[in-house]
């Protein structure tokens, strides 16, 4: 029982446990908070394979941009705790068995197949940020360039939605 | 940090150096906190003509005792119907986070001469690679502290002092960012440290800081003001303080948050204050670098703390012995003398003046810059909140962005320092 | 040292409980949100990947997955807001008429 793998069990409960608690609360306020948890124990997770940059991009732009964003919509439309009403008896006993099954499908797939996947032959790489920029710059540099454009029609799109009407 | 099974794999010597570091950075940036909002108090008070705290100690050295003790006595209100984890999560998160943001900052750029159980004990509790990509993060997720306050405290002041107040916080996130990455460029590293050491003042002194840089890569002038006015923002502080201002929101999203509470909030803003002071001294200002070239000739500038100590220790033991209370006769003079003895360590022990440089520089720049946030307070009137967003989406982001486009050129056609 | 496959299988759990919360929630924003958590599920599967294999196109990928989630994020958001105001409710069932 390695460092490395008590780091990996008590991040991985950690994110578990925020998304259980996502599904859980009633309050949407307090399932934000519980993806906010998930998203900090995946940076840790990506810190400890050595993603440094990954990990700060995730902490800064998912967990505080787009999480603030969730946050900020909920307050504006002042979200309350979910009503309950009859409608999601199919949703409940049909739904919920099938996605643990797709779970369930996707590990076992996974376990069954685990010789095709290597193990990291230097689990203590650690990526710097000029190795990432350099081939985000050369082999990547199309996509690249299309987010830019992705990132502008988006901000268009949110000032559209976002205008008042003119009556 | 080096691989992570490797450094946990560390001897447990590091992890009680590494506790002892963080217990006693906690002591003393709590310490300076409560003396920051002594300091001031009196500059703005001073400012304005009157005197400011005088009572409580000799010249009002004890107030931020009293209010600390106040603090702590008073009635904890809680609110009806507020939703109680989130309200109480609030500050908690605010100051976590603010005084993490400090674990990442250098004080000095050499160990202390002797080791604990065979570990180096630098001046600073870690250095990661991205040492600045780390605050920004923790800067992006101090955003929290303030909305979900404003939201808990289900009350319409709060609610708007917080959105408010996020919205501003999250808009100049992305100036301050932007106008460091010129800094970026020329030091071609996040490490705190390596930035430091890029800016080498052994020939040019003064001018081979960032913001001069006559060695390579572009005058940072324009990225400094950006940062500053963009940090002086992200903490909520006049002039940017509408919401939280008292005649505006009574008192913005901490309204309802009585005694210790409050106390959190406000240790957060003042350590935030702290921590992009001694950003702006690190990435602009040259950090540990003094502003005197290393040649020979200003060989004179390495006793410039002892010149400065001396004479401000005399001027206290002089202050002190007329003092009217007792009290100040007896600590006065005392404080005074230790300042003078420290002092004439120094210009006693050559080995120790060499030392302390390093350190000495670094705290009057961090200096510097709070006394330049209290001037502020003091001098400027408050910004509207619509002429806040104006300023930081239409002035600063794209004068930031511009000045990473000409910083980028120059770097290219002038080479990296 | 982790086998990447524990990775793998915690990413297959997150996915799973997304999809769980994406079929039983009723509130649009906490859908949206389960989505995001899909989103990063797959991010964790990619980085893990990148270190396994040792080259880091998982992990340039996975900064493309984070800014298509941040656009698809805000103009989402922003058909929430306006929906939310037309049919004055939060509750993903009560917009079943093809009419606003």
């Amino acid at each position: 029982m390695n460092p490395a793998l008590i780091v990996f069990f008590v991040l991985a409960a950690l994110s578990v446990i925020g998304a259980l608690s996502l599904i859980l609360q009633k309050h949407p306020i307090h399932s934000a908070l519980s993806l906010i948890v998930v998203m900090v124990s995946l940076a840790g997770l990506y810190l400890s394979m050595g993603a440094e940059f990954v990990a700060a991009v995730q902490i800064i732009v998912y967990g505080g941009a787009i999480m603030v964003l969730f946050v900020f919509v909920i307050m504006l439309l002042n979200a309350g705790e979910e009503e309950h009403t009859d409608f999601s008896k199919l949703a409940k006993f049909g739904g919920l068995p099938l996605a643990l099954a797709l779970t369930g499908l996707l590990a076992a797939a996974m376990i069954h197949h685990a010789g095709s996947v290597p193990n990291p032959a230097n689990p203590d790489a650690l990526a710097s940020t000029s190795s990432i920029s350099m081939m985000l710059f050369s082999t990547f540099v199309y996509p690249f360039e299309l987010t830019s454009f992705l990132i502008l029609i988006a901000i268009m799109g949110a000032l559209v939605l976002a205008q008042r009407e003119k009556t | 940090m080096n691989a992570v099974s490797s450094f946990l794999a560390q001897s447990g010597g590091f992890w009680i150096l590494t506790m002892i570091k963080i217990a006693l950075l906690l002591f003393i940036v709590l310490t300076v906190n409560a003396y920051l909002t002594w300091f001031e108090r009196k500059v703005v008070a001073l400012m304005q003509s009157r005197v400011g705290p005088h009572r409580v100690g000799p010249h009002g050295l004890l107030q931020p005792a009293a209010d600390g003790l106040k603090f702590l006595f008073k009635e904890d209100v809680m609110p009806g119907g507020v939703d109680k984890f989130v309200y109480l999560l609030a500050p908690f998160l605010a100051l976590t986070l603010a005084l993490a943001s400090l674990a990442v900052i250098p004080f000095g750029p050499n160990p202390l001469p002797f080791k604990f159980f065979g570990h180096q004990i630098d001046l600073w509790i870690t250095n990661p690679d991205i040492g600045l990509l780390v605050l920004f993060s923790i800067t992006a997720l101090g955003v929290y502290g303030v909305a979900l306050a404003g939201w808990a405290s289900n009350s319409k002041y709060p609610l708007l002092g917080g959105l408010r107040s996020s919205a501003q916080m999250v808009s100049y996130e992305l100036s301050m960012t932007m106008s460091v990455v010129g800094v970026l460029l020329m030091a071609n590293s996040f490490s705190l440290t390596d930035i430091i050491s890029e800016q080498d003042s052994s020939r040019w002194g003064l001018l081979g800081w960032n913001i001069f840089t006559l060695h390579g890569g572009f005058p940072q002038i324009v990225g400094f003001l950006c940062f500053f006015i963009s940090a002086i923002a992200e903490t909520n502080r006049v002039p940017f303080d509408l919401p939280e201002a008292e005649s505006e929101l009574v008192a913005g999203f901490h309204t309802e948050y009585s005694s210790f509470k409050f106390a959190m909030f406000f240790i957060a803003e003042y350590t935030s204050m702290i921590t992009v002071s001694s950003l702006c001294a690190i990435l602009f200002f040259g950090g540990w670098n003094s502003p005197f070239p290393a040649t020979p000739f200003w060989q004179f500038a390495h006793y410039i703390p002892s010149l400065i100590l001396i004479p401000f220790g005399l001027w206290i033991i002089y202050d002190g012995v007329k003092y009217e209370t007792i009290f100040g006769k007896l600590i006065l003079p005392g404080i005074g003398t230790a300042i003078t003895a420290l002092g004439a360590v120094l210009i006693i022990f050559p080995a120790v003046n060499e030392y302390i440089q390093g350190p000495f520089w670094l705290l009057s720049k961090i200096f510097f810059f709070l006394f330049f946030y209290v001037w502020a307070r003091g001098t400027l009137p408050r910004l509207r909140y619509d002429q806040l967003m104006n300023i930081g989406w239409k002035l600063l982001l794209p004068v930031s962005i511009a000045n990473v486009i000409i910083t980028a050129g120059f770097v290219l056609f002038r080479g990296a320092p | 040292m982790v086998p990447t496959q524990y990775y793998l299988i915690l990413s297959a759990i997150l996915f799973g409980l997304g999809a769980v919360a994406f079929v039983v929630k009723r509130n649009i924003i906490t859908l949206f949100m389960s989505i995001e958590l899909m989103l990063n599920a797959v991010n964790l599967a990619f980085v893990a990947f990148s270190q396994a294999r040792g080259k880091l196109d998982g992990q340039v990928f996975v900064l493309f997955v984070i800014v298509v989630a941040a656009a698809e994020a805000a103009v989402g958001l922003g058909i929430i807001i306006l929906t939310a105001r037309n049919r004055r409710s939060l509750n993903v069932e009560r917009v079943d008429l093809l009419k606003l």
